[in-house]
């Protein structure tokens, strides 16, 4: 039998896609550009069972999405930039909560209430330290339309397996794009569900480091009874301010991503005649077509240039630019916004090549032409 | 009748945080009596709060509790409610958290009519920060941020829930410790959202700079001032004045939020 096709936009795919990874609690306040997530969930999650809820506002989305999933749902919201800064407050609790859950991310400009419709990915480096105090983060960014339905059935994969929240930032010409998708079989695609716990329930502990870096999680409702807190607590979830139990928890936190063997596990990249390339561009989301279509150019050129594609953004994929930095002579990074992963760029490559942004913030996306542009400045 | 407040402590968690003199710990046995009156199950209750002295509370019962952000129980109860409907909910907290930086979810939550409790323990006061004025703070009191008397008129959080939507509101006090039961249960077993408002004294924070002596002149406050509603009907507007009303205030069955959803969901699915 042949796949399921359709001709879809990226919100919509972002939905299917939750759908698909068993998605069954929605947490959401109406934000452009990203409502049709919401719209589409409002119709597809009752269907299945599954609950959508449409908060009084941005905060009681996230704090909705944490209670259901700690009550054993497969729980989301979906947002634009500023309803993710309403929401650090609570990222910051699914954090040290270990809450797994996903928020997506529909960026516009910024700051504050900026450019509504119009596309931005200045919320890059938002994700990863919008909410305060140390943490770890996972974000993803997809640049198609069927990505961004595989990415985010693998957002709600990670979330389970590493217990936290995990962020897709996608701008608002892949929301809003619309390109065909193939639909997965169900089955096709892996679905990994959190670890339950299997020791007694009188011996549970929420956060009992003995079954690794990620303890299993029980839910609400179940025979494990357990105490959930923002507070930073000890292996047995409650409240403590002793050294070495705030110690150990805040590392293993932080340590569960981003430790070289877990980083490797989460990242994904698509790296693009990289091989020979003596100039690298970086570029993610929809700024990726534009330099796929600039380093095709600059091939016919002559110019041996290749496009580094993260898709997951964090972590960073330190390991791969650090070389990739020190192949070529140059790491050019297009982003809509002023600038923001090209300090990553430049942190990780350490000076061994020229690093060089191409920058823009109008609301309009960066074209092949402007990429080309700057890369043929820093040969 | 005597009730099994072992069955529900969690052994080794205390002694509580709470200061000499505090009413949230009267609260608290209070509630206990109500989960034990309405025979709950421990793995089919959840306890939720925000952040404050009274949000403290769950963290010494032994059912699934939920220690929040400030102002926030409400939002996540909605979410642990709607994934298992089939759990009793119970939300905490103090003034502050519940009224002003959680009025909204506060107010949303009545509106939905949620089958949740909310025991919300109102000392006047933000105690655990050190004693700032808070919504329910009355006007002209003393708090370290009111050093000239509070300019703020309050809330009055019975009146907002009602006004708000929940279809079970009552109020007593931590002085009428043999009330706070019985409300507490009668809102649990209500279907739909239940305010059950404790009129609370916080010694330390509120009671020194505000003139009072001791404990039991806070108390004695709170024993002078509460009208039984029956009580009250018979009494002038005049005599009414500075009082407040306890017992069961509103009570009214409207649809409830999870039923309401469970049709949304039958007919999504062609029902």
């Amino acid at each position: 039998m042949a796949k399921k096709v359709a001709l879809i936009q990226g919100n919509t795919a972002c939905a299917l896609g939750a759908v698909y990874a068993g998605c069954n609690f929605f947490g959401g306040y109406p934000i452009t550009p990203s409502t049709e997530v919401a719209e589409v969930l409002s119709e597809e999650l009752p269907k299945v069972g599954g609950k959508f809820m449409q908060m009084e506002d941005e905060i009681a989305a996230m704090a909705s999405i944490i209670g259901a999933s700690l009550a054993g749902a497969k729980a989301l919201t979906a947002t634009s930039g500023p309803g993710v800064s309403l929401k650090q407050e609570l990222i910051g609790y699914a954090c040290i909560a270990e809450v797994p859950c996903v928020i997506i991310n529909v960026m516009r400009g910024g700051p504050s209430t900026g450019m509504p419709t119009g596309p931005g990915q200045s919320d890059v480096q938002q994700a990863k330290w919008g909410t305060h105090g140390d943490h770890a983060t996972i974000a993803l960014v997809p640049a198609s339309i069927q990505e961004i339905f595989t990415e985010t059935v693998r957002a709600f994969n990670l979330a389970e397996k590493y217990r936290m929240p995990v962020q897709v930032l996608f701008d608002e010409i892949v929301g809003h794009m619309r390109e065909p998708i193939t639909f997965p079989e169900p089955g096709e695609l892996e679905i990994i569900n959190r670890t339950a716990p299997t020791v007694a329930p009188k011996d549970y502990k929420p956060y009992d480091t003995s079954f690794g870096d990620v303890p299993p999680l029980a839910a609400f409702g179940s025979e494990y009874r357990f105490h959930v807190t923002g507070l930073n607590k000890a292996q047995d979830g409650f409240p403590t301010t002793k050294a070495e139990y705030v110690d150990a928890e805040e590392r293993r936190q932080v340590r569960k991503v981003e430790s070289p063997e877990n980083a490797a596990a989460i990242e994904s990249n698509e790296e693009y005649l990289c091989d020979d390339a003596e100039v690298v561009v970086f570029a993610y989301g929809s700024t990726s077509r534009s330099a796929r279509y600039a380093v095709n150019e600059l091939r016919k050129e002559g110019i041996k240039a290749g496009l580094f594609r993260p898709i997951t953004l964090w972590p960073f994929p330190e390991k791969r630019i650090s070389a990739l930095g020190k192949q070529a002579k140059a790491i050019v990074v297009p982003e809509m916004n002023l600038g923001q992963m090209i300090l990553e760029v430049e942190r990780v490559t350490k000076g061994t090549c020229a690093v060089a942004g191409v920058n823009r913030v109008d609301g309009d996306p960066l074209n092949p032409g402007e990429i080309m542009k700057k890369v043929k400045e820093v040969m | 009748m005597s009730y099994d407040y072992d069955k529900w402590l969690r052994p080794g968690k205390l002694p509580h945080i709470w200061c000499p003199g505090c009413g949230h710990g009267i609260v608290m046995k209070g509630l206990i009596r109500a989960l034990d009156i309405c025979g709950l199950e421990k793995k089919n209750t959840a306890i939720v709060s925000g952040i404050g002295c009274a949000s403290r509370l769950p963290g010494y019962i032994d059912a699934n509790t939920l220690h929040t952000a400030h102002g926030r129980a409400a939002a996540f109860a909605t979410g642990v409610k709607m994934a298992k409907p089939e759990m009793t909910v119970i939300c905490c907290g103090g003034d502050g958290d519940g009224t002003a930086i959680g009025g909204n979810h506060f107010i949303h939550a009545c509106r939905r009519n949620i089958d949740m409790t909310y025991v919300l323990m109102n000392n006047h006061i933000y105690g655990m920060t050190g004693g700032q004025f808070s919504p329910c703070t009355p006007t002209g009191a003393k708090a370290s941020t009111t050093p000239y008397g509070n300019p703020d008129p309050i809330f009055d959080i019975s009146k907002l829930a009602i006004g708000a939507g929940a279809t079970f509101v009552a109020r007593t006090t931590a002085f009428h410790a043999t009330q706070i039961d019985k409300l507490i249960a009668e809102g649990i077993k209500h279907k739909g959202m239940a305010i059950i408002e404790v009129v609370d004294d916080c010694p330390t924070t509120y009671g020194r700079r505000n003139k009072f002596r001791s404990v039991i002149d806070m108390m004695k406050v709170l024993k002078e001032t509460a009208v039984p509603v029956a009580a009250a009907a018979k009494m002038t507007a005049d005599q009414l004045e500075g009082k407040i009303l306890t017992g069961v205030l509103y009570k009214e069955d409207k649809p409830e939020y999870c039923e309401q959803y469970a049709k949304v969901i039958a007919k999504a699915q062609g029902a």
